[in-house]
């Protein structure tokens, strides 16, 4: 058993900003836990632009943003990095135990911040029925796959909802020349911002169908099909408009959710950026679902102090 | 070219009992299958319940066998080190015409040897079980009623037979069978095969083998089961299996503790034609949710994290386990539906005895290394002894699938025993198969699954030929600068 004045779990831009927050006001002793090799989280997979507008007033790319951060990070001595960390279990009265090769470590904090990010939905979440072949993916695997990985999961894509990941992807399949064949959006509008709307679906013409939803998929061993159907304004299938489309592959990006698990095995409730357990804060995409992550920065900050605060009060 | 003593078709829990059963004699034997791996038919979608040996008419094959079966898998578990856990289960009447019924069952039971049993009120109930829906005035309580993993237990055995020196072809498909006295010889996509005795257990394909050598008494219709797996927070929904009054043809939607702790729920029962055909449809969903929320009110959409369709082998309503006399030599193991899992060993027992009467010499070989090291998975393990684990080796503390925290050695490990596939390793360590499905861990497990079998990551499949998981390698690292890339 260690002790910590503050323990940050995920490094993030979430777990970044709050960490450098907390140092900046006034605590030294912290200890910044990462489950992957590096700091930045989902960030080092969005090599696309468009982030930083507002923070920076620049545009950056996803490992740009992170980088900046990460630097930051380094050279601040107060504050310790553990990589390839794995918070396995936080309990009430602030204790945190992580996973590292080789090590199974418990810390006694005086605070804790959560900045664990966020999952994307699943097919099982929205009930698209039929059967369970290769080549469905949530975006971000896709992301992961084709960014980090450098392999390209399929070359005739549908793209099940139109949140800002399908959306981008749905560009980075068109670039590395796979055929994007429809966007399917089961809203009347699309759930992603609007310059991706732009710059990601129409400067590459790719189908998208809005009040549309998948109603089944099919394919033994890899996907050979989708149906499709209209819905109406209360999303029930509109008869007659079943049509479907030949792909071998689908991208789900139906939506993100925070990944709370450890603080609700912990008993602990999120109420606001606080938690039912004073000392245990929430930040980033673990507490809310953010569209750009210059906000999850501006937010995290505010969290990092309210935690230096509160340690400053014990 | 090599005469086998016996060739078994199909390496679902059947297939491989039997061969691990006969791993024990003086025998060539010789287990085909046609899928990538064992496990990969109907055992794969098999929800886990160990049988007590209820609802089973008093004169069936399958009634005696149950019995037996529940008691053997206790050693059996035992000796392959594989959990099995003895969590109970209640089958829960909602009016005083049910708990009738639930008279009988006990007294049917009873007949057939199922120990413990007993009728508990709505007080107890309320006390352990707290909850079940509060409609439920009593149920009978069958304490020898468990969990096990059908894959583990199908891997372990796979794997403590081919230890003892079973041999077993996968992506090994049958196309014919003549029978070419005194041998059967076996046309398979692999090539012949030559065996004195040849068992059927090739689960829905079934009848299609029988047929190859005439025998066409019965036929396989598919039955189609959908289920549920809820989040491992979860864990704690029931203590027990929790069952409702049985119809016609099925246990009904059961709300069952898993071997791993997630949850499961269902399955429906709904008799189809195509035998590959394992999509899920609204209405099963809605059927299973609405059922398991008859049972357990609580039950929440939400914490659906997978939903799947299984088919179960049916043949009438009785198992079809014999000697076929038009064949000599050829013993039919068809219709093996629930309770297939529990009755597997005593199957395999069944089996073996008729080999014996039909002429197979069984001498004991001088060794049967009937133990098997147990397979490690880390968080199942108390804190202490996972803290020496990866202390021991550090792999261990090298988390690959964060949500049901499976560590790189455990993926290694799995790979090394036998797992070729995605849906491999997710069989044997729940990697992929928690709340975010795989969109964390994929790409990791692909690259592990490569590295040990020396393929191109591009080869990775899904379950076998034709499921690859990716299309084409773009911008593929090699040389020095790959090396440098951490798997």
């Amino acid at each position: 058993m260690i002790t910590k004045d503050l323990v940050i779990v995920g490094g993030g831009p979430a777990g970044m900003a709050a960490a450098l927050s907390a140092h900046e006001n006034g605590v030294k002793d912290m200890l910044l836990i990462e489950r992957d090799q590096y700091l930045g989280g989902i960030l080092n997979q969005c090599i696309h632009t468009g982030f930083g507008i507002n923070y920076f007033k620049e545009v950056l790319t996803g490992p740009e943003y992170a980088g900046r951060f990460t630097e930051r990070v380094k050279d601040t001595s107060g504050i310790e990095v553990s990589l390839k960390s794995i918070a396995v279990k936080l309990t009430s009265d602030r204790t945190v135990t992580f996973l590292k090769p080789g090590k199974l470590e418990t810390v006694k904090t005086k605070a804790v911040i959560m900045a664990t990010g966020c999952r994307e939905k699943t097919r099982e979440m929205v009930h698209i029925q039929g059967s369970r072949p290769a080549g469905i993916f949530s975006a971000g695997l896709a992301q992961k796959l084709i960014n980090i990985e450098g392999l390209l999961p399929g070359k005739e894509v549908v793209v099940v909802g139109s949140g800002d990941i399908g959306l981008i992807m749905a560009r980075r399949f068109a670039m590395e020349g796979a055929e994007v064949k429809a966007i399917i959006e089961i809203q009347k509008k699309t759930r992603g911002l609007l310059r991706n709307m732009v710059q990601c679906v129409e400067d590459f013409n790719i189908p998208v169908y809005f009040s549309h939803k998948i109603s089944r998929i099919f394919g033994d061993s890899r996907v050979e099909k989708v149906s499709v159907v209209k819905v109406d304004d209360n999303l029930n299938e509109i008869p007659g408009s079943l049509f479907e489309i030949k792909c071998d592959t689908i991208l789900m990006s139906v939506g993100l959710i925070p990944e709370n698990e450890l603080i609700d095995m912990a008993g602990v409730r999120i109420e606001g950026a606080k938690t039912s357990v004073p000392g245990i804060f929430v930040c980033g995409n673990s507490f809310k679902i953010y569209d750009i992550v210059d906000a999850v920065t501006k937010d995290s900050f505010l969290t990092g102090k309210l935690a230096a605060n509160y340690i400053a009060s014990q | 070219m090599k005469t086998y003593d016996v060739a078994i078709i199909g390496a679902g829990v059947t297939g491989t009992s039997i061969a691990r059963e006969l791993a024990r004699y003086k025998l060539d034997v010789a287990l085909l299958e046609k899928e990538e791996e064992p496990a990969f038919g109907v055992s794969k979608s098999n929800s886990g319940i160990i049988h007590p040996g209820i609802q089973n008419s008093p004169g069936s094959i399958k009634g005696r066998l149950c019995v037996q079966g529940n008691l053997l898998i206790r050693s059996l578990s035992k000796e392959l080190n594989i959990d099995f856990k003895e969590s109970g289960e209640l089958i829960v009447a909602f009016n005083e015409e049910e708990t009738g019924e639930l008279l009988r069952l006990k007294k049917e039971a009873e007949v057939l040897g199922v120990p413990g049993l007993k009728i508990v009120n709505k007080t107890w109930l309320r006390q352990n079980e707290p909850n079940l829906a509060s409609e439920v005035i009593a149920a009978l309580y069958a304490p020898t009623a468990g969990i096990i993993s059908p894959y583990r237990l199908v891997y372990d055995l796979a794997e403590n037979a081919i230890r003892n020196g079973i041999e077993i072809f996968t992506e090994t498909k049958v196309e014919n069978i003549v029978y070419g006295k005194p041998n059967f010889e076996i046309f398979s996509s692999k090539g012949l095969f030559r065996s004195r005795y040849v068992i059927n257990s090739a689960g829905l394909f079934a009848d299609e083998v029988s047929k190859m050598l005439g025998i066409d008494y019965f036929n396989i219709r598919p039955r189609k089961g959908e289920e549920f797996i809820l989040d491992k927070k979860k864990e704690n929904l029931t203590h027990r299996l929790i069952l409702p009054l049985p119809s016609k043809t099925s246990k009904g939607v059961i709300i069952i503790k898993t071997a791993d702790g997630n949850p499961m729920v269902g399955p429906t029962a709904e008799d189809i034609e195509d035998k590959e055909d394992l999509s899920t449809s609204d209405s099963g969903f809605n059927k299973v949710l609405s059922s398991a929320r008859r049972l357990v009110p609580s039950i929440n959409d939400k914490d659906i994290i997978a939903y799947f369709a299984g088919l179960r082998p049916v043949a009438g309503d009785d198992f079809i386990i014999k000697h076929e006399d038009k064949a000599p030599g050829f013993i039919n193991v068809a219709g093996i539906q629930s309770p297939g899992l529990t009755t597997s060993p005593a199957i395999a027992l069944l089996v073996t005895n008729i080999l014996k009467d039909n002429g197979l010499a069984l001498r004991k070989k001088f060794i049967f290394r009937a133990h098997r090291k147990k397979t490690i998975h880390l968080f199942q393990n108390p804190l202490l002894k996972a803290k020496k684990l990866i202390k021991k080796d550090p792999s261990y503390g090298d988390i690959v699938c964060r949500c049901e925290m499976v560590s790189a050695k455990e993926i290694r490990d799995a790979v090394r025993r036998g797992a070729k596939t995605m849906d491999g390793v997710k069989f044997r360590t729940r990697a992929q198969a928690g709340r975010c499905h795989g969109s964390f861990c994929t790409a990791r497990i692909m690259k592990i699954l490569a590295e040990e079998r020396k393929i191109p990551v591009t080869s990775v499949t899904k379950r076998g030929k034709g499921s690859e998981m990716v299309k084409e390698g773009r911008f593929m690292l090699s040389g020095a600068e790959g090396a440098k890339r951490e798997v």
